[in-house]
């Protein structure tokens, strides 16, 4: 358990500075919006001011005859895709509904869903040209929560959906239940034990309701796709995502195209969280670029993100968990229903799948539900499913605890999973780090340091997220010189390109600065899945590390051909290759690579690897632990002091490891206290903008101080677990039984605002409260 | 054991038997059972013995004679992305679990 580097190696553990560092801080980086070409149009999209509505009628026609338009399509330019469920990468896609959230047909399902575009040589006249557009709506009741939805007299958003058993979430059809519509296309049940037993052993039972609000992952950079054709009918699209191969798939799927006509080229990116891994613009931009023969770029702006990209979804949760007074959890029963926005495929099932993943319970039940409701489409957000399913859990376990007179850390040792353990769905955890996460947070300074002071509360909780695997590429190629460079297909969000560089640096024997990590477009290399699922330094970095042996491989035969030996007459160490006999000087891989076009040609390192499904490769679990103070006269929350313990697994650069531990505590904390999606009684959204949407700044947090705990992940050569999501699930809890401490009341509902705070704490007359506020005056 | 005719001595595949998790909703489709065994040397086999056993079953887990893309196995703790043709050992231990996918 360190975060030193491990004797073991010379750059792996080390803080070099990033390779796209400097490009960036001087504005040189290329994002998707500065991207442009000759005769490039810009489009816009109209969007549905409806919550809910049936299109009676477009007309284009007005639009059209302005000058400067050069097209304009609607849902009947689409061709209709047949609904069927692809595996794009880490995605479960029904195409059908991904068409028809791209581009609405004969419904409008939220406030901002497309109903129509244009292209134009300014982005003015584009603008305009919509106002021209004539849409004939007939508006229909809007349903915007899962229990409205759930509700038998519920309206009907998609008149085919059936409910399904276990995760099929975006295949209507009937499998369960009578043979009606639903807005319940998806139920999952994990289930094991004696329910009734485990609560009858128990000497104290908590049952409680919680309920959290759709909150957008808030990335800085807008959505943006500029597409041009060839003359050969080949189409390139330029686009900040996460995934340039999902974007090819589901553009393809979405425009019935070859994905061998698509190329599509990933710019930096300013921030994805998940939200980043589908397609809104790029299929219309497309479809504009081919409809006006010119290339065009669109570029959202934050009311359209806000309004019209998928956040993650709230929930509705019931949860029951019994205990005997030792702290022994005896059974656990759990309703979940997420939000999934106007189609199928909330995180519904990793949800049930993470919730209580700590713990080892024996009696156990989880349900959870998929329900649509008229608001965007949901897409994935940083260990989607688990922050809001970990704050209804973790919130009952601090109350258990509590009645088990234990301390909270304490309380979850007593129950902590490891190896062998079930996990909710069924199989074992391999080796894991769960409890030397508690243990960590146990043993810091920051839980050792006693909080004083009235109005104030330390809270803990702990999470659970996967691990991605799926597939990535690498290609190492040496240069004449002896540098280095490394190509993937891995969008780098995180820093993933330094820690590219790092494992083939130290796989090579250089320097890192002697490595140059590029990321190809998807012409260039080979199928690479998302950055996401905590992916990309663990996956794509097992490509890289497997493709630098390769090339390390092939340079040591060249070394014995100059040597007429043979490969296993040669080792390579320190950096050098040398004659096992001595035989000759050794050879660096500067000297060798000058050597290699008469040894038979450049050496190319390469290496594909199909890592398995999600959660496959490794799992990560992080304990947080925050202080709060409350104003006590406005309620308003603020963060004292924060500490993550998380296992990384063997962090490959320190730095940036940290940076995702800080990263995913701050939006936690911002999903805690401030964020949430306000819609009046029609079902339009009223915060479309970041002064409204609050998320918080560095003037809200103090620093996030990180532990990393190494338990090194057996599943992976160098022992690297993914970092990215798991920190983001317990701040809401830890916040919650913070503020619990503070000032009494325990919150059921996110986020935990001032107005929502001190109505509670009003309603509640919490006589420490009361008592507190009498003691400081 | 031999099977022999005809003049051909044929050898019968060793028949791997393997234990299958059934998911709790489903469990009405195996009479409450949450484990039974099944035979196949790859889990599309494994299927086709479930679906012999308890009919019904294999529409929730196939699809074009493929996994279904929201259904994931695991198999001995390993989750492969085989789908139909992941191996399946002598005694394994079988889990159909929701696909997921992360941010």
């Amino acid at each position: 358990m360190a975060s030193d580097q491990s004797p073991e190696f010379k750059v792996i553990g080390t803080r070099p500075v990033r390779p796209d560092g400097v490009d960036k801080v001087t504005g040189r980086a290329k994002y998707g919006a500065d991207y442009t070409l000759p005769g490039m149009l810009h489009g816009k999209v109209l969007r549905s001011p409806h919550a809910h509505a049936r299109i009676r009628s477009i007309d284009v026609a007005r639009a059209l005859r302005l000058p400067g338009v050069k097209a304009i399509v609607t849902g009947a330019d689409f061709p209709e895709v047949k609904g069927v469920m692809a595996q794009v990468g880490e995605l479960i896609v029904n195409t059908h509904y991904l068409s028809l959230n791209v581009m609405a047909r004969d419904k409008a399902l939220y406030d901002g869903h497309a109903v129509a575009a244009g292209a134009a040589t300014s982005k003015h006249i584009a603008e305009e040209a919509l106002e021209l557009i004539e849409v004939d709506y007939e508006a229909l009741p809007p349903v915007m929560t899962a229990e409205e939805a759930m509700r038998p007299d519920a309206p009907v958003l998609l008149e085919e959906l059936r409910t399904r058993l276990m995760a099929h979430r975006t295949d209507p059809g009937a499998l369960e239940g009578p043979d009606r519509a639903s807005n319940v296309p998806g139920h999952i049940r994990f289930e094991r034990g004696d329910l009734d037993a485990g609560f009858r052993a128990a000497d104290y039972v908590v049952e409680r309701e919680f309920t959290t609000a759709t909150v957008h992952q808030g990335y800085i950079e807008p959505q943006n796709a500029l597409a041009v054709y060839d003359a050969d009918e080949h189409l390139t699209i330029y686009c900040s995502t996460q995934g340039s191969f999902n974007v090819r798939t589901l553009t393809a799927s979405v425009l019935a195209m070859s994905e061998g006509k698509i190329r599509v080229v990933p710019a930096e990116i300013g921030g994805g969280f998940g939200g980043k891994t589908t397609v809104y613009l790029e299929p219309v931009a497309a479809l504009l670029a081919k409809k006006s023969g010119r290339p065009v770029k669109m570029v959202m702006t934050r009311a359209e993100v806000l309004r019209a990209t998928g956040p993650t979804s709230g929930i509705k949760a019931k949860v029951k968990i019994g205990a005997r007074r030792d702290g022994k959890i005896t059974a656990a029963e759990v309703w979940l229903a997420y939000e999934a926005g106007a189609f199928p495929g909330s995180p519904f099932a990793p949800g049930a799948m993470c919730t209580l993943a700590p713990y080892i319970i024996e009696n156990l039940r989880i349900d959870s539900y998929d329900v649509v409701v008229n608001r965007p489409k949901v897409a994935a957000y940083r260990a989607p499913g688990s922050p809001a399913s970990a704050f209804a859990c973790e919130c009952v376990l601090d109350e258990l605890a509590e009645k088990c007179r234990l301390d909270p850390i304490e309380f979850r040792m007593r129950n902590a999973a490891h190896e062998g353990a079930p996990q909710p769905a069924g199989p074992a955890f391999k080796k894991i780090g769960f409890a030397e996460t508690l243990a960590a947070i146990r043993d810091s300074d920051h839980y050792r340091t006693p909080l004083n002071g009235p109005f104030r509360g330390r809270g803990v909780a702990s999470g659970f997220w996967f691990n991605g695997g799926l597939q990535s590429s690498a290609i190492v190629n040496i240069h004449g010189d002896g540098s280095v460079s490394v190509v993937t297909g891995s969008v780098d969000i995180g820093g993933t390109r330094a820690a590219q560089a790092m494992i083939v640096a130290e796989t090579l024997g250089i320097a890192v600065d002697e490595v140059r990590p590029v990321v190809a477009d998807t012409d260039a290399i080979g199928h690479t899945d998302v950055t996401g699922g905590s992916r990309t330094a663990l996956a794509t970095g097992m490509a890289v590390y497997e493709a630098s042996r390769d090339a390390r491989d092939q340079l040591i035969g060249r070394a014995a051909k100059i040597w007429d030996k043979k490969p296993d007459e040669v080792v390579f160490e320190q950096g050098v290759f040398r004659p096992v006999d001595g035989s000759a000087p050794s050879l660096n891989l500067r000297q060798l690579a000058g050597r290699l076009a008469r040894t038979g040609g450049p050496v190319v390192g390469r290496a594909t690897v199909n890592a398995g499904a999600v959660g496959a490769v490794g799992n990560a679990f992080a304990t947080v632990c925050i202080d709060v103070e409350v104003d006590p006269d406005t309620a308003k929350v603020r963060i004292l002091r924060c500490t993550i313990a998380q296992d990384v697994g063997r962090a490959l650069h320190p730095a940036y490891v940290e940076g995702q531990l800080q990263g995913a505590v701050a939006q936690g904390v911002g999903w805690a206290l401030n964020e949430e999606y306000f819609y009046d009684q029609k079902g339009t959204l009223r915060n479309f903008g970041l002064l409204d949407y609050r998320m918080p700044t560095c003037l809200d947090l103090p620093m996030i101080e990180t532990i990393m705990v190494e338990v090194p992940n057996p599943n992976h050569p160098l022992g690297v677990r993914g970092v990215g999501e798991v920190g983001i699930v317990p701040p809401m809890a830890a916040v919650a039984s913070a503020i619990y401490r503070a000032v009494g009341v325990r919150m059921a509902e996110l986020p935990m605002s001032a107005p929502r705070l001190l109505k509670a704490i009003i309603e509640n007359r919490v006589t420490t409260f009361d008592a507190q506020a009498t003691a400081a005056k | 054991m031999k099977l022999e005719g005809a003049g051909l001595t044929r050898v019968r595949p060793f028949v791997l038997m393997a234990t299958v998790v059934i998911p709790a909703l489903l469990r009405k489709l195996t009479n409450g059972q949450d484990r039974v065994t099944a035979s196949g040397r790859n889990l599309g086999q494994v299927v086709a013995d479930l679906e012999r056993q308890f009919p019904g079953l294999r529409e929730h887990l196939v699809e074009d004679d493929e996994l279904k893309p929201s259904v994931a196995v695991s198999i001995d703790g390993e989750m492969g992305m085989a789908g139909v043709l992941e191996p399946v050992r002598e005694n394994s231990e079988i889990f159909f679990i929701p696909a997921i996918g992360g941010g």
